[in-house]
């Protein structure tokens, strides 16, 4: 093979301060909302069990998010049913737990978190076999269809509203979180509870994983790049479709296990709960950037902060405080804090 | 022509309500490169666009090495050996140009020989190897973008005006990859709006105009002569020049 080109000294573009910092503003936004909670919230006690659990919060709705941004970003697909996979998870879980009650319910932390492990297996499996049932059936007709699918997949959650009522009643189920994962541990004074903690780490786990598949593994660089420009990737040989159905069975599970999570969190399941979920959802889907992950994460975080810390300074402020960041950061940033760069 | 590695049989190609292609009958030799010429509007990027399923023939029949390939979705088409280079390039700006070239070695890792090939005849690669393609110049993209579909033997390489829109210097460096890959032995069907390009390139050219193709014949017998282009295509290569 030879040479073909003449010698070429392509030359960096020099950056400002502020260009090389726009990438991170979205990331420095969790630090500077922490803060303004530290100043807003003179207790520290308060503010640090308030943080905690607004962290714990943000992951769980990031678990239950993270798939629908992709779901969005990859096939262009807005999918309203994506709350039943919350609520199906919960319930699975749920009657999981209840068939373990004596390992749940053991003073032993190895046996509760076996438990929690095979409930959130089993609403994983559940919630990606509906998952895979709900695209082949529902999404896979309307794709392109941007209002035909906010309809249908609005019917599917209906339906799967109903059934979860045919299977485990009309009534809202109350439930005690593993023996283990009662109660809270004492921090500089200030009370953190251990389920918390636990959600805390489960999120940054799940958000690990998720980071080291998206860029590490092939598929993750299919799935990236499917989100850009989905035309392009078929053009290289990948059957996109395929990959596609994969992350909606991914993103279904996920929800799933959010709907365990969450369950467990407010400590009582109903078939709407999923519904009621997809308000936050969707504002951290909408805010994060549609399809990115890291957006969705960080999207979530600041919900999740800024609900806990704006209902125990201002319960009535409580519910628009989400609405509001929504707006600003529309404002700032109009296609989300980490938009993906789409093919025109 | 003996054995063409593509073939088009009156090719009809709607988008919407508009008939875009209206018979389109195409030959593409082995081991050489083939224009496709025409003014713009006149179907080019639409037939490549169909040969490589993202648009459908409603009519016709594109056989690709032997093979029916009309109702095949684009990832099969893609894998049977077409390396396709769009006229907006496709590039990934989120990825890396790393990420972009490993996600075209379909087959597996990207062989090291021919990546120092591609970092020969496109430097810029190399430099911006870990940088996100979003940052790239207009040109080291569309190097990018070739340097992808070249990342693998390909027995055809469709390829949608890689010069458009670039300054003199870059015009050049794609015109050498480009002959550098002929001189390999490649198969290329090449759209081009630089006539001097089509000129230095081009063994086959076909004109296409309305739809249809109105000409072809070797490149030469063109380019030597203005009354030919006139006709075809309403202008002279030489007042390029």
């Amino acid at each position: 093979m030879t040479t073909a080109a003449p010698k070429h000294k392509p030359k960096m573009a020099e950056l400002s301060l502020g260009q090389r910092l726009a990438p991170w503003m979205p990331v420095l936004l969790v630090p500077v909302l922490v803060a303004l909670g530290a100043i807003a919230i003179p207790q520290t006690s308060s503010w640090l069990t308030l943080t905690v659990s607004g962290l714990a919060m943000g992951m769980m709705i990031f678990i239950m998010a993270s798939g629908l941004t992709l779901v969005f970003g990859l096939m262009d697909v807005i999918n309203f049913g994506h709350g039943a996979f919350v609520s199906i998870g919960a319930f699975v879980g749920v009657s999981v737990l209840l068939v373990l009650g004596q390992m749940s319910g053991a003073p032993s932390l190895g046996l509760n978190l076996i438990a929690l492990l095979l409930a959130v297996i089993g609403a994983m499996a559940a919630t990606g076999a509906v998952g895979w049932a709900f695209e082949k059936v529902i999404v896979m007709p309307v794709y392109g269809h941007h209002l035909k699918q906010i309809l249908v997949t609005m019917g599917g959650l209906i339906v799967v509203e109903q059934l979860i009522v045919v299977l485990w009643g009309p009534e809202e189920i109350y439930i005690t979180r593993p023996e283990s994962l009662k109660g809270a541990i004492t921090f500089a004074g200030a009370a953190l509870e251990k389920y918390r903690l636990v959600a805390v780490v489960v999120g940054l786990i799940v958000f690990a994983a998720m980071r080291f598949v998206l860029r590490r593994t092939k598929i993750g660089l299919i799935v990236r790049a499917g989100v850009q420009n989905g035309e392009m990737v078929e053009a290289l040989g990948y059957r996109l479709r395929r990959v596609f159905v994969g992350v909606f069975i991914a993103g279904s599970a996920l929800a799933g296990l959010g709907g365990v999570m969450w369950g467990l969190y407010q400590e009582v399941i109903t078939a709407h709960m999923g519904n009621d979920a997809m308000i936050l959802i969707f504002i951290v889907v909408i805010i994060g950037g549609l399809g990115s992950v890291e957006g969705c994460f960080i999207g979530a975080l600041l919900v999740g902060l800024l609900q806990n810390y704006v209902a125990y300074i201002e319960p009535k402020a409580a519910l628009i405080s989400n609405i509001a960041l929504m707006v600003l950061i529309l404002m700032w940033r109009p296609m989300g804090m980490i938009p993906v760069v789409k093919a025109k | 022509m003996s054995d063409p590695i593509l073939t088009l049989e009156g090719v009809y190609t709607n988008i919407a309500q508009y008939h875009i292609l209206q018979g389109v009958d195409l030959q593409v030799p082995r081991g050489a490169v083939t224009m496709l010429l025409g003014r713009n509007g006149v179907g080019k990027t639409t037939t490549l666009r169909t040969v490589i399923g993202h648009w459908r023939a409603h009519k016709g029949r594109i056989l690709f090495d032997g093979e029916d390939i009309t109702a095949l979705p684009t990832p099969a088409i893609a894998r049977a050996g077409l390396g396709f280079v769009p006229e907006d390039m496709g590039i990934f700006s989120d990825l890396t140009v790393e990420e972009n070239m490993v996600l075209a070695a379909v087959s597996g890792p990207i062989d090291s020989a021919r990546l120092d090939w591609i970092f020969s005849a496109f430097p810029p690669l190399k430099t911006f190897w870990k940088s996100e393609a979003g940052n790239l110049s207009g040109g080291q993209k569309q190097m990018l973008s070739i340097a992808r579909a070249m990342v693998e033997e390909r027995k055809l390489y469709l390829i949608d005006e890689p010069t458009k829109g670039l300054a003199p210097a870059i015009v050049s460096t794609m015109a050498r990859a480009l002959k550098d890959l002929k001189e390999q032995g490649a198969s290329i069907l090449l759209v081009e709006q630089n006539f001097a390009v089509a000129r230095a390139l081009g063994d086959t050219a076909n004109v296409m105009d309305d739809g249809r193709m109105i000409w072809s014949g070797a490149m030469a017998e063109l380019s030597n002569n203005a009354e030919l282009q006139e006709k075809l295509m309403g202008l002279s290569l030489d007042a390029h020049h």
